[in-house]
């Protein structure tokens, strides 16, 4: 302890001096933290995009695979990978939607809600191959739709479930409670006041969950290893059958399965096919994400109250 | 006048079905939002009935009735470290061996990504500034937005020559290279729920911290971990669940072989990766076929136990807020 300056009694001691320089340490080690973990990414990901460079181009993205997979490009598995997003969009939205709409409109406080919140978290947390067993449990065999688009949609639909509960509980949430109340003295019922005022309200927040589950079913592939995702398959090149080459009932290519088969089980593939498709999947999961931080800070703006 | 008529009964109809249709959408509400209970009853039910043969020795076939099938043998199941399945002579099916693996790999991530997670989280809620911030949010957001099969891929393609490179190994997928994949992908998680737990301690908390002349560093680790002692608990919990439940990213990288390691750079394999892996060329109603998905009961429980942890402790820190 050094002696107080005697001149001026509020001039800074050893002690806070040296108290400031731990807070300065500290500050700056877990700085370097945070980008000890978002650098090496970053550089990561500018590497794998100049050994994608030769490989992209336009007609890197609408040929399909040809020769097995060592020239054309990736249409035949990109078209797929949106047909399996917009089939299980359909079909998770409307229940993970509705589902949140009774956790935060209808339901009450008891046991029964808890164990519903209790049944949102573990169902996120299952592992992704675990899904995809109940989804060749269920849907494959038991339900009798083999492996095919519908059958790998349903089992991404149910995985990505609790991310649209979640956000759209979150979404309501943020409705004042007094806009509500305001609606029911007009004599609106409570579906009325949920369609007309809850919702409308809400659907930037809602929106945001949607597309979160959209970049997650897009970068899947364990759960539609074994419910409908096939290596290769024979689809037109040009015309309405390129854009729609799977029917429900069809096995399909996927972006995902079709990277892990071409880095790790074929051979032959050219370097950059391989980087580029990894690519192409940063790009769009990476495009659907700024979406959604551009819908988030569209609301917070937006957001009158 | 025939269109008018026409358009005053559509409105009409419109607004009955509007008006009449509320019990029914009342109605489809209520089920949805039992649904989530719904769908985690019939996976624990869908895996455990296709793994159940294994255990009973009896399959159930619609149109022959009961049949006798090859029944597994639990002990050597839960503790031989020999995985065999496909020997035609004497097939083994121990997931000692791979429980070891994912473990590994598992303790060896949350080794790497908890401290530096946690340094995360403590900078972008304590130290800085609100652009700074919501920047680095977007960009530890971006690490989540990153498919698994796309972290496999990096691992094989950057991590594996770097390791080979640096150790002289031959090769370089094990586990170092499959936990440091896994460590950046539990990150985000991680950072994100102990950054809402640093947060949600009250202000006066801090204030009352700084004002018993605590520097900021002394007022982090002596008033808000203890504060946010649960939350951080819950971020570490969801990070090993995240660890165990990956599984292309560890297919990838972990080198694939069924070992018992002695070091970081011994190949491992894990639960998942082998349920991926050998689902596709395992026969239906084969024994290795009724074992792989028991395999999937297995993690299954592992992940319930594990978020129903997660879940009380964050319920825990929830209490203390009201006090």
């Amino acid at each position: 302890m050094s002696k107080p300056n005697v001149n001026n009694p509020f001039a800074i001691t050893a002690n806070e001096v040296r108290s400031r320089k731990v807070e300065r340490f500290v500050c700056f080690i877990t700085l370097g933290m945070t980008w000890t973990l978002i650098l090496p990414v970053l550089v990561i990901l500018g590497f794998l995009f100049i050994k994608a460079w030769p490989a992209l181009s336009v007609s890197f993205i609408f040929d399909n695979p040809e020769q097995n997979m060592t020239a054309g490009g990736i249409w035949g598995p990109l078209i797929g990978t949106f047909m399996l997003i917009i089939v299980s969009l359909l079909i998770a939205a409307p229940i993970g939607i509705l589902a949140g709409v009774y956790l935060n409109e209808f339901a009450r406080d008891n046991w029964f809600t808890r164990l519903i919140n209790l049944a949102v978290v573990n169902l996120a947390g299952v592992p992704s191959i675990v899904h995809g067993l109940f989804g060749l449990g269920a849907f494959v065999y038991f339900f009798q739709m083999q492996r095919s688009l519908l059958a790998a949609s349903c089992t991404v639909a149910v995985m990505t479930l609790p991310v649209i509960i979640t956000s759209t509980k979150e979404a309501l949430a943020s409705v004042p409670q007094p806009f509500r109340v305001a609606c029911w003295n007009m004599g609106a019922s409570k579906w009325q006041t949920i369609r007309t005022i809850v919702l409308p309200n809400s659907i930037s927040g809602i929106l945001t969950g949607v597309i979160l589950q959209v970049a997650r079913a897009a970068g899947e592939t364990a759960p539609i290893l074994f419910t409908g995702a096939m290596i290769s398959s024979r689809i037109a090149d040009s015309g309405w059958a390129s854009m729609v080459p799977y029917g429900l009932e069809d096995r399909f290519m996927a972006l995902s399965y079709h990277l892990y088969i071409i880095a790790t089980q074929w051979q032959n593939v050219p370097e950059s096919f391989k980087y580029g498709t990894a690519i192409v999947m940063i790009g769009l999961v990476i495009a659907v994400n700024s979406v959604s931080i551009g819908f988030r800070i569209y609301l917070r703006s937006r957001k009158k109250w | 006048m025939g269109s008018l008529l026409g358009n005053y009964l559509f409105r009409w109809l419109i607004k009955q079905l509007q008006d009449r249709s509320e019990p029914i959408i009342v109605c489809i509400i209520y089920i949805c939002g039992w649904s989530a209970i719904l769908f985690v009853i019939a996976i624990f039910l869908f895996v455990f009935k296709e793994s159940l043969p294994a255990l009973t020795g009896i399959e159930t076939e619609i149109a022959v009735g009961e049949i006798e099938v090859e029944q597994l043998d639990l002990g050597e199941f839960t503790t031989s470290p020999r995985w065999i399945p496909e020997s035609a002579k004497k097939p083994a099916f121990g997931i000692l061996a791979l429980l070891v693996g994912t473990l590994s790999v598992t303790v060896f991530s949350i080794l790497l990504a908890v401290p530096l997670g946690l340094g995360a989280a403590v900078y972008v809620s304590e130290f800085a500034g609100n652009k700074t911030r919501e920047i680095l949010k977007i960009l530890i957001e971006l690490l989540a937005a990153i498919p698994s099969v796309v972290w496999g891929f990096i691992g094989i393609v950057v991590m594996n020559p770097l390791i080979t490179e640096l150790s002289g190994e031959a090769v370089g997928l094990n586990i170092l290279n499959a936990g440091i994949v896994l460590a950046l992908m539990s990150v985000p998680i991680i950072v994100s729920v102990s950054e809402d737990a640093l947060r949600a301690v009250p202000e006066s908390f801090r204030e009352a911290g700084l004002a018993m002349g605590a520097n900021r560093w002394e007022m982090i680790y002596k008033v808000l971990f203890p504060a946010a002692k649960n939350g951080l608990l819950a971020a570490v919990l969801l990070g090993i669940g995240r660890g165990i439940g990956e599984t292309m990213a560890v297919l990838m990288c972990t080198g694939h072989s069924v070992n018992m390691p002695t070091s970081l750079f011994d190949p491992v394999r894990t639960l998942t990766a082998t349920i991926a892996a050998e689902l596709g060329e395992a026969v239906r109603g084969d024994l290795h076929y009724h074992t792989l998905f028991l395999i999937g009961v297995v993690l299954f429980a592992f992940a319930f136990i594990i978020n129903l942890t997660a879940d009380l402790v964050v319920k825990g820190i929830r209490n203390q807020g009201n006090v």
